[in-house]
């Protein structure tokens, strides 16, 4: 494959996430606590390859999961945006440690993430959101991690490696 | 070599600042101006949601196989129940015929003007949005097909939701469940009036309810048609628990099991700001 349109899979599988999270599964309760798929994306690119999925694409994401999902626009952008710079300023504090490392430090990424969502929420349409599906939610988005965080590592070491 | 990575540090610095700035100037705007930001976001949705509905079609075809599956092992159960039914359904066709013309028959002889017959397009759920935070859904007609914002959705016969936001191919139905819905509904049984608010859960609450008017589990639950936005008497859910004063609602329909739905044109114009009616309308007339 080409180079520029290899430099474009991360951003180009995060969109996707976002695309496949709208996707209507048709399983009871599963729709209110679905996974934020993108943020795992954010999250990996931030410390593997932060030069392909830099803080502005990051932002861009989190607008596109905004006005594909319904929420209240500029809040999922915030929270990309933060989530890609924080962890791309600790991004050497990654490389070389085990995968469990990476997988906690996720963890508690995505539970700031999501309460951080789900206080801009609460603020912008004036209500206290229930915390209990987003709480499931952030559970769903961990327990994710180690398929989407294997996949993409599949995907960085068969296309991105010699870049 | 050091002022040059100092001045990409410095670069870096400014964009994030600029791009955070920029959210929450979004927010601030959303906040403000909501029919604009409503209008950006409709125009992304008409150009991915193409894009959702190929990514959608294995997922679908995967669904339909399971569900085939599971249908077959049911079948012969499946056949008797509706056996059963349709003996008993028969027997109310009887007596709706009945009521009908006795209710045409009484109506002539009162001068009673009817409520203007509804158009409605039927439409495929595309999109299931939101997550914990936003109970709403992508169906694949828009101001094209006839859709207008303030629409009730129905599935089948029960209200579901209704459209938040038109685009040109696609339009946002928010759900009954979600935060920012509210609805005007009375119990059916007394008709006493309230008001069903979502909260993101998937048992909404029943609120304003007259304070001598006691609701029970088992309720059925109505729109009143109060607001003039949606027609009166179309089925909602039943009253699930009373506890605390607090009275929640269970939906006869639940967000999964959305495939299609019915978007109706009551002709009520209702609370909402009138909108120039959407020219080549598709939706056929009932």
């Amino acid at each position: 494959m080409d180079h520029g349109v290899r430099n474009l899979l991360p951003v180009g599988m995060t969109l996707l996430l976002v695309l496949l999270s709208a996707l209507p599964t048709h399983l009871p309760g599963f729709a209110g606590i679905f996974p934020m798929l993108a943020l795992i994306g954010v999250y990996y690119w931030a410390i593997y390859r932060p030069d392909l999925l830099p803080a502005s694409m990051a932002f861009c994401i989190g607008l596109a999961q905004d006005m594909v999902m319904g929420t209240p626009l500029g809040v999922a952008s915030l929270v990309y945006l933060l989530v890609q710079s924080m962890t791309a300023s600790q991004r050497k504090f990654f490389l070389g440690k085990p995968f469990l490392v990476a997988w906690s430090c996720f963890a508690l990424m995505a539970l700031a993430a999501v309460l951080l969502t789900w206080l801009l929420c609460s603020m912008l349409f004036d209500h206290l959101l229930p915390l209990g599906p987003v709480l499931f939610e952030t559970l769903m988005t961990i327990a994710v991690y180690p398929l989407l965080s294997w996949l993409f590592g599949r995907t960085h070491s068969a296309l991105l490696s010699g870049v | 070599m050091g002022r040059l990575a100092a001045m990409r540090l410095l670069a870096n610095r400014f964009a994030f600042l600029s791009l955070l700035i920029a959210s929450l100037a979004l927010m601030v705007l959303g906040k403000a101006d909501a029919s604009l930001i409503e209008r950006i976001r409709l125009t992304v949705v008409d150009a991915v949601s193409p894009v959702i509905e190929v990514v959608f079609r294995p997922a679908s075809a995967i669904a339909d196989g399971v569900n085939a599956m599971r249908d077959l092992a049911t079948l012969r159960s499946e056949n008797a129940r509706l056996k059963e039914e349709n003996a008993r359904l028969m027997h109310w066709q009887t007596v709706a015929r009945h009521l009908d013309s006795e209710n045409r028959a009484l109506r002539t002889q009162l001068n009673f003007i009817p409520d203007p017959d509804p158009s409605f397009i039927t439409t495929r759920v595309i999109g299931d949005t939101g997550g914990a935070f936003v109970h709403s859904m992508l169906v694949n007609s828009g101001s094209r097909d006839g859709v207008r914002k303030g629409q009730a959705v129905l599935s089948g016969e029960v209200m579901v939701g209704r459209i938040a936001e038109v685009g040109g191919r696609s339009a946002r139905v928010l759900l009954l469940t979600d935060i920012n819905s509210h609805l005007p509904v009375m119990i059916e049984g007394s008709r006493a009036r309230a008001i069903l608010t979502g909260d993101n859960s998937d048992r909404p609450r029943l609120n304003y309810l007259a304070p001598n008017s006691g609701a029970a589990p088992g309720d059925r639950i109505i729109t009143s048609g109060h607001g003039g936005v949606f027609p009166p008497g179309m089925p909602i859910g039943v009253v699930s628990s009373v506890q605390d004063g607090i009275i929640r609602v269970e939906p006869f329909v639940h967000r999964h099991q959305l495939e299609y739905v019915t978007v109706v044109e009551y002709g009520l114009p209702g609370i909402l700001p009138p909108e120039p009616p959407a020219q080549g309308g598709e939706g056929s007339e009932r």
